[in-house]
């Protein structure tokens, strides 16, 4: 490791941190409906928007407010809808306009098509094709750029609403799911896309409708050079925590992310939102440390991860040190510097740290975009992505998710305190009883059950004869690598899925229909099935009196909560997935 | 949930038209104007016809050129199908392909330290268009050789074509072996 890739991280975390209040108490004005710079301009769109979509008003002109039933329909109505046009645009590709290389020659399967529909509007943007030899322009834009901003839009939505529920008392509703999709959209993603796609763009991200070029390089062959409108759907794929690549390589495809630059601002982008609504939970409650608080607890955890990270992939493999590889890093440039470490399925310009920092964001993040391939690490610094995705991507986590799924561990949290003391447990001033803490355990071990219920059965199916779910033989035959490995790749797959993250141990070959159908329904489980009871959570909260803080409440937001949130998280992901980690990078670790 | 339907359709429509449609069109618009070259892929042209891209790394096997880094995308440097190998830490594999690709990089540049970190692993993209300095430094001899010029002469190309970590501290120092190529063959970029 060296002074330089730490003096990186840290500015990463500070630049994260320094935009949490501009930027949290902006997104508090916008998403608690109030006038803000942006309404002179955006005032009259967002009201014609309600018209033309048939948004119902109440009596002041605003949407009205709905309760947790009506908002979790509106959601699910909403998704389902956007997920059937989504698969119809990529059966009929070939038809539609912007498809200007031969490749989209083909429709894109029914199996792939439901799993890619799924993925992206459930924000978790994993991918079992390669995009550019699969997919027109015309589906990567009208189709993926725009789940893009509406999946990580509706999960600001619930969060705010969860936050709603906090914050009111003795209120029905927890908001309007209209609303919450229009603005976070047109107020805050939309303005942040507009000028990160054109920074990228004035530093090499390509943004074109061209055919492909064909160069005729020095050594006279023929080099068929991808094109595409990439610039406009990557500032979004960061800012919005979906991660989707516009190419195979995603962010570590130097037309989607060509300088050590551009990757310190796409890691920024990722950490920006999440950071950011820590801050506006804590303005909508009306006590800013609360949200300070889980702002520490998150850069606790992900310090240790990429501490973790970047250790493991610095000190390298027995095998790059049996082969000659140098793997220390050399740092004088004029007699030759060289990144050293585990450089295999890494980039030049990113090194090892800013490879480190990228996986460790992308997946404490639900982002999933990826600089380098997270199947090549060492078996220990591949766990931490891995590990990070089983903590439920708390950490900072997706555009929204993150934050409520914080809260669903904040609550287990104030619970577990409140049997330590025998007391009722509170949380912000509301009371914490018996339906809320069923539905945060139901929340969670939902994903576990996902996680771990696919992957064991990914890893003993058996298609005995040839035939439309798999080729014949193991589905567990579809590893890239033998061994511990291969399990860890099936698991990661599961992982990903199920905590909507899409990156991949990417060896895995998942274009069957067998793990195209079972990760579609792993991503609806891990994305829908933890909605649902959260949005319960926000109802039955909103619904109850505030109660005023006395000298027998649980302050939760000092050291002492932070450090029992951040045991909470550490805690329930170890208990859950222990044996499984144990049977894939860990034993890997230790047979290398 | 029917009477959310109508609200669900027509806004699925109306964002995809906003947010799929208008937005990536004004960016494309916006950045041909202004980003012209980048947005077209900072290709780089040679009597009139494109060699190839700043930022694409391409296939070099001839002993008088820089090598890069060895490519997973498709056959080598397939632009059109980025990607790594995804080999695993313990694959043997990878243990088989580095030990011969050792060899190969000793044999071809008569080499005899640690190699460099990325001289024989795979880029990420596949489309790697750099090598680190070391890396590039190491193949000094063997291009010099070829080409029948001092150690020197190539040495100095080569720390001229060293670009420093970005604002001083971001990323890893690198050398970009296409444009180091053009330099070695004494043409000059033509203003792309």
């Amino acid at each position: 490791m060296t002074i330089n890739g730490w003096l990186q991280i840290t500015f990463f975390i500070v630049l994260v941190a320094l935009c949490a209040k501009p930027l949290g108490t902006f997104m508090a004005i916008v998403m608690e409906g109030r006038r803000n710079f942006l309404s002179p301009v955006l005032g009259p769109l967002e009201r014609l928007l309600y018209r033309l979509c048939g948004v119902k008003l109440d009596a002041t002109g605003q949407p009205e407010d709905q309760n947790w039933t009506r908002y979790a329909a509106a959601l699910l109505a909403f998704s389902g809808f956007s997920a059937l046009l989504l698969y119809a645009m990529q059966r009929l590709q070939i038809w539609l306009p912007f498809n200007p290389r031969a490749f989209s020659q083909n429709n894109v399967s029914p199996d792939l098509a439901f799993n890619t529909s799924v993925s992206f509007v459930s924000n978790t943007n994993w991918q079992s094709y390669v995009p550019e030899t699969t997919l027109s322009y015309f589906v990567q834009m009208a189709g993926l750029t725009v789940h893009n901003f509406l999946s990580a839009a509706a999960g600001l939505g619930v969060a705010v609403a969860m936050v709603r529920g906090f914050s009111r008392h003795s209120a029905s509703g927890i908001g309007n799911f209209w609303a919450d999709l229009t603005r976070a959209t047109i107020y805050i993603l939309m303005p942040l896309s507009i000028i990160s796609a054109l920074f990228l763009c004035s530093q090499g991200v390509i943004q074109n409708l061209n055919q492909y070029t064909a160069a005729h390089t020095l050594e006279g062959t023929t080099q068929l050079i991808a094109q595409g409108p990439v610039a406009s759907q990557e500032a979004i794929k960061m800012l919005g925590t979906n991660g989707g690549g516009f190419f195979n390589a995603n962010s570590a495809h130097p037309f989607e992310n060509p300088t050590p630059l551009t990757n310190m601002f796409q890691t920024f982008l990722i950490f920006l939102i999440p950071g950011a609504l820590t801050y506006t939970f804590g303005k909508m409650v009306r006590d800013t440390r609360q949200g300070w608080a889980l702002f520490a607890t998150m850069t606790l955890l992900w310090f240790g991860g990429v501490l973790a990270a970047y250790h493991f992939e610095q000190k390298g493999t027995p095998m790059l040190a049996k082969a000659g590889i140098e793997t220390s890093a050399t740092l004088n440039e004029t007699a030759g510097s060289q990144a050293g470490g585990n450089m295999e399925g890494k980039e030049t310009r990113f090194g090892i740290a800013d490879s480190a920092l990228f996986a460790t964001v992308t997946t404490d993040a639900s982002c999933g975009a990826i600089n380098s391939w997270h199947d090549s690490y060492t078996p220990l610094g591949g766990l931490v992505p891995l590990f990070n995705i089983e903590l439920g991507e708390v950490v900072f986590g997706g555009v929204g998710s993150g934050l409520y799924g914080m809260l669903m561990f904040a609550i287990l949290a104030v619970f577990i305190a409140g049997l330590m003391v025998g007391r009722t447990p509170e949380y912000l001033g509301k009371k914490i009883e018996q339906k809320e803490v069923k539905m945060a355990m139901l929340a969670m071990l939902v994903l576990a059950a996902s996680v771990l219920f696919f992957a064991a059965g990914s890893a003993v199916a058996d298609f005995a004869k040839a035939g439309y779910w798999n080729p014949p033989g193991p589905a567990a035959a579809n590893i890239n690598n033998p061994g511990a490995h291969g399990f860890s790749e099936i698991l990661y797959a599961y992982a990903s899925a199920t905590g909507n993250n899409g990156s991949a141990f990417a060896g895995l070959n998942a274009n069957t229909p067998w793990y195209n159908m079972t990760l579609g329904i792993a991503m609806l489980a891990g994305r829908f099935l933890m909605l649902l009871p959260l949005l319960a959570i926000a109802g039955s909260l909103a619904a109850k009196k505030q109660i005023p803080v006395s000298a027998g409440t649980f302050p939760t937001h000092g050291p002492l909560f932070v450090g029992l949130l951040a045991g909470v998280v550490i805690i329930v992901g170890a208990l859950t997935y222990f044996p499984a980690l144990s049977l894939g990078p860990i034993v890997e670790h230790l047979m290398q | 949930m029917l009477s959310e339907l109508k609200p669900a359709i027509l806004i699925t429509f109306v964002f995809t038209l906003l947010t799929g449609i208008l937005y990536p069109l004004a960016i494309t618009g916006a950045a041909q104007a202004l980003f012209h070259a980048k947005a077209n892929g900072s290709l780089i042209e040679r009597n009139g016809k494109v060699i190839g891209s700043a930022l694409i790394g391409q296939n070099f096997a001839k002993p008088e050129y820089f090598h890069p880094r060895p490519s997973a995308a498709g056959n080598g440097y397939d632009a059109a199908n980025s990607g790594g190998t995804n080999l695993g830490p313990t694959n043997s594999a990878l243990a088989d392909r580095l030990t011969k690709d050792a060899v190969a990089f000793r044999a071809d540049n008569a080499f005899s330290g640690a190699i460099p970190a990325d001289a024989i692993t795979t880029s990420a993209s596949g489309l790697d268009p750099e090598v680190s300095p070391a890396t590039a430094y190491a193949q000094v001899g063997r291009v010099a050789a070829a080409r029948k010029i001092s150690p020197d002469a190539v040495r100095a190309i080569v720390s001229a074509h060293i670009e420093s970590r970005d604002l001083g501290f971001l990323g890893e120092p690198r050398v970009n072996v296409l444009k180091l190529n053009l330099a070695l063959d004494g043409k000059a970029l033509d203003g792309k």
